[in-house]
């Protein structure tokens, strides 16, 4: 059973959304959305709030299913929440081990567990409660509980949106760092244009409600990427200019 | 970069509510000695006769008596017996209750306007009942016990489900929690606070009823004492009982707030 947690199971974990619709009432959010997400692949979901981001999310999950339109999805799917997906009445490595429950073997458990403590650098505050930390360190047991065990694919739905800035900067370092260590497919939603440029393999713009992908663009630049690297500032002029939101466009209007 | 959660503000703040450990003593001192010395006046000056207000020495005095002849001791006992069983069987029945209400919206639908109806029908109303059903002894009182308790449990636990945020139930989804793992592990814990603090108001009310419910049903326990002592007009005794009983309600919901202390639920109150 461990060993198989240890093996690449990157061939295998792809995301397929194919052609989805996806509407609350009257409104519809989605619009013959296609969308494949590669093994291995940090794919960022940006555009303006409201858009829908968070339904393709929760369409990616399984939480909701599509109106019309199919989903694959192979492997474990796990999500990290903007805040408060910690269980409050846990301590930190109680909320981690969540994600190892497939894990029956009690000594690898436990092994497995001090591992991702030390990889999130929050050793001494295991028996913390989250009320007792900061919000970045919240952020970071969430991230471990994650990374646990046998998860294949994350979904990120604004995980560090309700962080101060500085913090914010750091936790991409950390997250870059984490998946370097612990390599997973990624679908991450944000609306800060910094976060996408630092993080994403590709970066997918999204229209204004219906939902469409409106631009795509790839980042080949390696990570960790400083927010001051040229690779960042191009891919943010890019999807800066795709928003409508770059200053030289204003001649054009 | 890595530093626990608290703020300068914060400790401020703790430090402004907690206020000096002396004063936070001596305050309620002055005030339990002031209503003393008001009493002890009164009496003095005898606004009202003897036998209608019993001075605190002769309650003093009364209090010696009962503890001597073992009656005193031998009533808390009875009362302390009958209030926990009482409570335990309200409690053991309307949690789960109030749980599985709380998670079923038709059986909420179904049986919220039945359990509000008996909520405020006064648990008195059932002694004639209580009386013909269990005659005379602890069961009729643990009867009212029941009835004065069970339903604010339930619909407070039945209410807390309604307010746990639905981020919790998505993660437990996210990690496969179903069935009875998702009401241990999630749905009560994340009520536990809400359900210490539904018990300690409920314990409030049996410590209420169950001096009531003596007066009546029982032949011995706190509420029976009061009664004897009307009925021989030993006024006197009648307040070295009422003392006890105020005593003892305070220190019992003391070790109750010791509840809220437990690691795994601080986070319910400290928000």
């Amino acid at each position: 059973m461990y060993a198989g947690v240890m093996k690449d199971k990157s061939s295998v974990n792809r995301l397929v959304l194919e052609n989805v619709s996806h509407s609350y009432g009257a409104v519809a959010v989605l619009n013959h959305l296609s969308l494949v997400v590669n093994p291995g692949e940090i794919v960022v979901l940006v555009g303006p709030s409201g858009c829908g981001k968070t339904t393709i999310l929760n369409l990616l999950s399984g939480h909701i299913e599509p109106m019309s339109g199919s989903i694959q999805r192979e492997g474990v799917i796990r999500t990290v929440y903007q805040h408060d997906g910690l269980f409050p009445w846990l301590t930190v490595l109680e909320n981690i081990s969540i994600g190892l429950r497939s894990l029956k073997d009690a000594t690898q458990r436990e092994k497995e567990l001090r591992e991702l403590l030390e990889l999130i650098h929050l050793e001494g505050f295991e028996h913390h409660y989250p009320h007792q930390l900061s919000g970045g360190m919240k952020q970071r047991v969430e991230l471990a509980r994650v990374l646990a065990g046998d998860s294949d694919i994350l979904l990120m739905d604004e995980p560090f949106s309700a962080l101060d800035y500085q913090t914010r900067l750091r936790m991409r370092h950390e997250l870059v760092r984490l998946l370097k260590e612990r390599p997973r497919t990624v679908v991450f939603v944000t609306h800060d244009i910094e976060e996408a440029a630092q993080l994403a393999d590709r970066v997918l713009v999204l229209s204004n409600r219906p939902a469409t992908i409106s631009h795509e663009l790839q980042i080949n630049a390696q990570r960790p990427r400083d927010l001051t690297d040229n690779a960042v500032i191009e891919a943010m002029t890019a999807i800066l200019k795709e928003l409508g939101l770059q200053t030289s466009d204003r001649n054009d209007v | 970069m890595i530093k626990p959660k608290t703020s300068e503000s914060q400790l401020a703040s703790v430090a402004m509510r907690k206020g000096s450990a002396t004063l936070r003593f001596l305050l309620p001192v002055i005030v339990i000695l002031c209503v003393l010395l008001l009493w002890f006046f009164i009496s003095y000056i005898n606004l009202f006769p003897a036998y209608a207000l019993p001075s605190p020495v002769a309650v003093l005095k009364s209090f010696k008596e009962e503890m001597l002849a073992g009656r005193l001791v031998n009533d808390i006992i009875a009362s302390l017996w009958r209030v926990a069983v009482g409570f335990v069987i309200a409690a053991t029945f309307g949690i789960p209750v109030g749980l599985w209400l709380g998670q079923h919206l038709y059986a909420k639908q179904a049986f919220v306007p039945m359990l509000n109806f008996f909520r405020f029908l006064s648990p008195l109303a059932w002694i004639p009942f209580a009386i013909l059903w269990f005659h005379i002894g602890d069961k009729p009182a643990i009867f009212l016990l029941f009835m004065a308790t069970f339903f604010p449990l339930a619909l407070a636990t039945m209410s807390a489900v309604a307010t746990i945020p639905s981020i919790y139930f998505r993660v437990a989804k996210d990690y496969n929690y179903k069935g009875i793992e998702l009401l241990t592990k999630v749905t009560f814990p994340a009520v536990l606070p809400q359900v210490i603090t539904a018990l300690r108001v409920s314990y409030g009310i049996a410590w209420v009823v169950i001096v009531a419910a003596e007066m009546v049903g029982c032949q011995d326990g706190l509420g029976y004492g009061i009664w004897e002592a009307r009925n021989g007009l030993r006024l006197d005794s009648a307040v070295c009982y009422m003392i006890v009983i105020g005593v003892l309600g305070m220190g019992i919901d003391r070790l109750l707030a010791q509840l809220t202390k437990l690691p795994n639920v601080r986070w319910g109150y400290e928000r």
